[in-house]
């Protein structure tokens, strides 16, 4: 009797422990503090969570509205300083650098070991992920800056084909205006001023010198000739913009140019997301091109990323791997980068179900990488540190919004980018 | 015994809160920008001192130098031409004529909105393709041009427009309040003697409502000093960043820039900015002696 009863007692002792035990083991959970809050990136990190919580994984999600970084930066400072920072967050180029050196990133070597990340991704990449040599953060996808896109409808009424020197698009535009068409479908908010001028950058210059100037900082390529040149490029520009352009929003430019009210329009990739999201095709719809002036030796990248957090909870770190790993599967590459428009971090998936411009920024991606012309976007925040990166933008937007000479706007450059590295 | 002393120190108690609340959050707050200014501190507060780094920095920035004369020329026409507005309609308002309420009520409106509604329509209005001028051209006024907005020169004036569009209604029932505070016999005495209706304003109503001028300066100035979301919502500092102010500069600085050490510093500058005003008119009303608050 008293044997059975200990018997039950060891027995209801060993099912409560075993009752416990799952518990304070829990799910592998992330908490994903990031700014893709707009429709097409939305549904993309939709794919990634559905993914992670099949796999038992529990995600909290904290997202940033209003699509930039600044609003999730700020609350990440106060995450960091009160303690308690999200498990992975959105972060890109110099960023995750800087917060590695306050030692607050949490390295997964073991997932990219893996997973194979160092064969599958360009150096330059690579290098962005890792903090002293040890993974830090997982990409999510390369975004290219310079395209160029026209409406082919509006190319063909006016009788021009797609530029490919700066001297034919300075005719294609004079026949737009002369068509009452607007040349150039473009916004006059500072980041747009600021990306129109480091496309020009790499165009006139040619990608070394755009790594030399805007990467690098040198400061006598800087304030050299060809830097004039650029602004005398820029000048040019200003005069094809409609009188209306102040404060524009890029998608609205966009839409000028799928309405036919403009001709060409110089932007990144998220334009393409754009327009997919509208249904429309390339080739027929409207067409990608490189800018004027350019070999197949440019490609300026933008990488999105998400750096991982320490943390002491074991739950944590467990979700930090399947996060990281999730991320650089091809299935999530390909789901989200067909919505975002951009293209797969990964050089070793096939890219079948992509569009016509993504096959091309890719072969433009591979044919860069040879020559040393694949180069990380300064006004992105993948090069430079932001101090320098918005006296770039302020000398960029007030050299176009105002009618100061290309050699003040040369030394205007040069002086607030040492400003902003002292 | 207890009862009289909490009676007697009843007003102070309910203040306490209030009173270590503003010590907190106002003063020691201010207090710790001041000790970020004069440190290196980048994306991360650091707490080691280097000296006035910050402000050489913020003094050699171009951008820096545009927002200061924007808040010069943005501050000194808000101000004036708002109290002058305000001061124009409550003087009209005060004609006792018909339907006043109804028309007060209209000019105060616009103070129930918010600046970032008041930005948006005036960026609608203003904007050269959808707004006034647009509507002129299909009215058939094809050579009608208003394009401040989206000129670099002239951006920081349709600021300035719709600034005193929106507070010029508060500025209007302060000085009503006081013009119906104003002592009829004296007026009515002033126009016995064959005063003209400007000799009465200028000589007795108007100096005899100083107070209300005090709270009018105060308002305004505090608010051109610390004008971010207006700008904001209308240009966003465009076109370039030709209609930059301060505040936005330091928003900038902080937390877009990750750099907490200038942007701290510009916040000290703005801080110095508004004693530089205040404190002196503070004292010149204050300072006791004055009899005008009768």
């Amino acid at each position: 009797m008293l044997n059975i009863r200990r018997r039950i007692t060891c027995l209801m002792v060993a099912s409560v422990g075993l009752a416990a035990f799952p518990a304070l083991a829990g799910p592998p959970t992330v908490e994903v503090l990031h700014f893709m809050t707009s429709g097409g990136q939305a549904k993309g990190m939709k794919t990634l969570k559905d993914d992670l919580e099949s796999q038992g994984g529990k995600w909290i999600d904290t997202p940033v509205g209003g699509g930039n970084s600044e609003d999730a930066l700020a609350k990440l400072r106060t995450r960091v300083m009160g303690g308690d920072p999200p498990s992975s967050v959105q972060l890109k180029g110099p960023l995750i650098q800087e917060w590695g050196a306050l030692g607050v990133l949490q390295p997964i070597d073991e997932v990219a070991a893996a997973g194979r990340w160092e064969q599958a991704l360009p150096r330059l990449v690579s290098d962005t992920m890792k903090y002293k040599g040890q993974w830090v953060a997982a990409p999510v996808n390369i975004h290219r800056l310079d395209w160029m896109y026209a409406n082919p409808a509006v190319l063909s009424k006016v009788g021009i084909k797609m530029p490919t020197t700066w001297a034919e698009f300075d005719a294609a535009a004079d026949k737009l205006k002369a068509a009452g068409i607007t040349p150039l479908a473009h916004g006059g908010q500072a980041w747009q001023d600021a990306s129109l001028f480091e496309i020009v950058v790499a165009s006139v210059g040619g990608p070394a010198f755009h790594r030399k100037a805007l990467v690098e900082l040198d400061q006598a390529t800087l304030t050299g000739p060809t830097m004039k040149q650029v602004f005398d490029r820029m000048r040019k520009l200003r005069g094809y913009v409609d009188a209306n352009f102040s404060g524009r929003d890029w998608n609205v430019a966009t839409n000028m140019i799928i309405t036919g009210q403009a001709g060409f329009q110089l932007m990144g990739d998220w334009v393409k997301g754009d327009m997919s999201a509208a249904g429309k095709q390339p080739g027929k719809d409207y067409v990608c091109a490189n800018p004027p002036g350019y070999g197949n030796d440019s490609f300026l990248f933008i990488v999105d990323s998400f750096a991982m957090f320490k943390s002491k909870n074991p739950d944590v770190l467990a979700g930090q791997k399947l996060f990281g790993r999730l991320m650089m599967e091809p299935k999530f590459q390909e789901n989200f980068n067909l919505v975002k428009g951009s293209i797969p971090v990964r050089n070793d998936m096939k890219l079948d179900k992509f569009d016509s411009c993504a096959l091309a920024a890719r072969d433009q991606m591979d044919k860069s990488i040879k020559v040393a012309g694949f180069n990380p976007s300064a006004i992105h925040d993948m090069a430079v540190a932001s101090a320098v990166r918005g006296a770039m933008t302020d000398v960029a937007t007030k050299h176009f919004n105002s009618t100061i000479s290309s050699d003040e706007a040369v030394q205007l450059l040069a002086r607030s980018i040492k400003q902003a590295r002292e | 015994m207890f009862q009289d002393a909490l009676r007697r120190h009843l007003s102070a108690l309910i203040l306490a809160p209030t009173a270590a609340a503003t010590l907190v959050f106002v003063y020691g707050f201010i207090a710790w920008t001041a000790y970020m200014s004069f440190t290196g501190s980048r994306m991360m507060p650091v707490y080691e001192l280097i000296g006035f780094d910050a402000y050489t920095r913020l003094w050699e920035m171009e951008r820096w130098h545009v927002s200061i004369v924007n808040l010069l020329i943005f501050g000194g026409l808000f101000v004036g031409l708002g109290l002058l507005t305000g001061l124009l309609l409550a003087i009209l308002l005060d004609q006792r004529i018909r339907a006043e309420g109804v028309l007060r009520t209209i000019y105060l409106y616009p103070m129930a909105l918010s600046f970032i509604v008041t930005g948006t329509v005036w960026k609608w209005l203003l904007n050269p393709g959808i707004g006034l001028e647009h509507a002129m051209h299909q009215l058939g006024w094809e050579s009608f041009r208003f394009g401040w907005i989206v000129d670099p020169d002239l951006a920081i004036y349709t600021i300035v427009l719709a600034g005193i569009w929106q507070s010029s209604g508060l500025v209007l029932a302060i000085f009503l309040a006081a013009l119906r505070g104003v002592d009829q016999d004296v007026v009515k005495a002033a126009f016995m003697d064959g005063a003209s209706t400007f000799q009465i304003y200028a000589g007795i109503v108007l100096p005899s409502i100083r107070p209300a001028f005090f709270s009018a300066v105060v308002v305004l100035t505090h608010m051109a000093v610390k004008s971010f979301d207006l700008v904001i919502a209308m240009t966003n500092g465009g076109p370039g960043y030709a209609t930059d102010l301060p505040a936005i500069f330091m928003y900038s600085m902080s937390f877009q820039r990750n750099n907490i050490a200038v942007g701290s510093a510009t916040a000290m500058m703005m801080l110095c900015t508004v004693m530089a005003i205040i404190v002196p008119y503070l004292y010149s009303e204050l300072r006791p002696g004055r009899s005008h608050h009768g």
